[in-house]
């Protein structure tokens, strides 16, 4: 486990907001060169902890209006393979998350949909005909925000 | 804004694999690196592209366990919302926020370094967050599929 100094810990919730933020820009902001700042985000990637980027879309511009989350049980513990499952349901299109979890749920899926509708038939034709699926609950997302974490 | 096919191409290689460089990105979709450059920049101005952020393996800082929490508010509150959400801000191990409509009204994702530290996080900060009615606890044992692609 890598320990993080205030530095490292200043560089990452800048780069949390920003991941395009070049060493140079990092440098400028926190007063450090651009080769030291460029040594740190690499140590940072190289440990892993900087584990890529991902990018920030508004989902209803693109016509993604409804974004639900579900939580599965599967029906027939033992008789179906948790493979076969996590094979199938990481195959549709449409799912963007899958959590194995330990609770009153054995998965929790994100799912994005044009609309109402649209969830429906995701719902009907691609969900419920999951190998083993059991009971399921959704619940359709009003609001989201990211927090910056423990640094 | 209205998005045509190269918009899309773009889009969908770029969600695929956030950190391709703009030139492979360009490759990718067909389309010289200026015209790939032009169109992104249109789509952030639009607000279509909202940024694009550094993804933190927290595992890689320790922080081992991960819990999903669902809660249901006392609805019969008016400020219930509001000042569970602006009570849930404050813990730092909280990364992340959702309301629905549905059976659960709020949702947090929190990571602690491992189950001790789990339980005080979940006594001292969890407990007391403000009109609560229930709450129930996904645990996650494994991350199967995390990916940002869209039907595009």
């Amino acid at each position: 486990m890598t320990t993080l100094d205030d530095t490292d810990r200043a560089f990452l919730r800048a780069l949390a907001d920003d991941g395009t933020l070049s060493a140079g820009d990092l440098g400028r902001r926190f007063g450090l060169s651009q080769p030291a700042a460029w040594r740190r985000v690499k140590r940072l990637q190289e440990a892993g902890i900087l584990a890529g980027r991902r990018v920030d879309i508004d989902l209803e511009a693109l016509g993604f209006g409804v974004t639900v989350f579900l939580g599965v049980k599967l029906a027939a513990k033992g008789r179906v393979s948790l493979e076969d499952f996590e094979r199938a349901v990481t195959a549709i299109p449409e799912v963007q998350l899958v959590h194995h979890v330990l609770g009153l749920y054995d998965y929790r899926l994100r799912i994005v949909a044009r609309d109402l509708s649209d969830f429906e038939r995701i719902l009907r034709r691609r969900i419920m005909t999951l190998p083993g699926v059991g009971e399921v609950e959704a619940n359709v997302l009003l609001s989201e925000e990211r927090r910056p974490g423990p640094i | 804004m209205r998005l045509d096919d190269t918009d899309r191409r773009l889009l969908r290689r770029l969600l695929a694999e956030p950190n391709l460089t703009a030139g492979a990105l360009a490759e990718l979709a067909g389309v010289t690196q200026a015209t790939a450059s032009r169109r992104l920049d249109r789509m952030r101005r639009a607000g279509v592209i909202r940024g694009q952020r550094a993804v933190i393996d927290w595992a890689r800082l320790g922080y081992e366990v991960e819990v999903s929490l669902r809660f249901t508010l006392d609805k019969t509150n008016p400020r219930a919302f509001d000042e569970f959400l602006a009570a849930a801000r404050d813990v730092p191990e909280v990364t992340e926020i959702q309301t629905f409509l549905g059976k659960v009204d709020v949702r947090l994702h929190v990571i602690a370094r491992d189950m001790g530290h789990y339980q005080q996080i979940y006594r001292d900060r969890i407990l007391t967050l403000p009109h609560i009615a229930e709450i129930e606890a996904l645990m996650q044992v494994a991350a199967i599929s995390e990916r940002e692609a869209l039907p595009l």
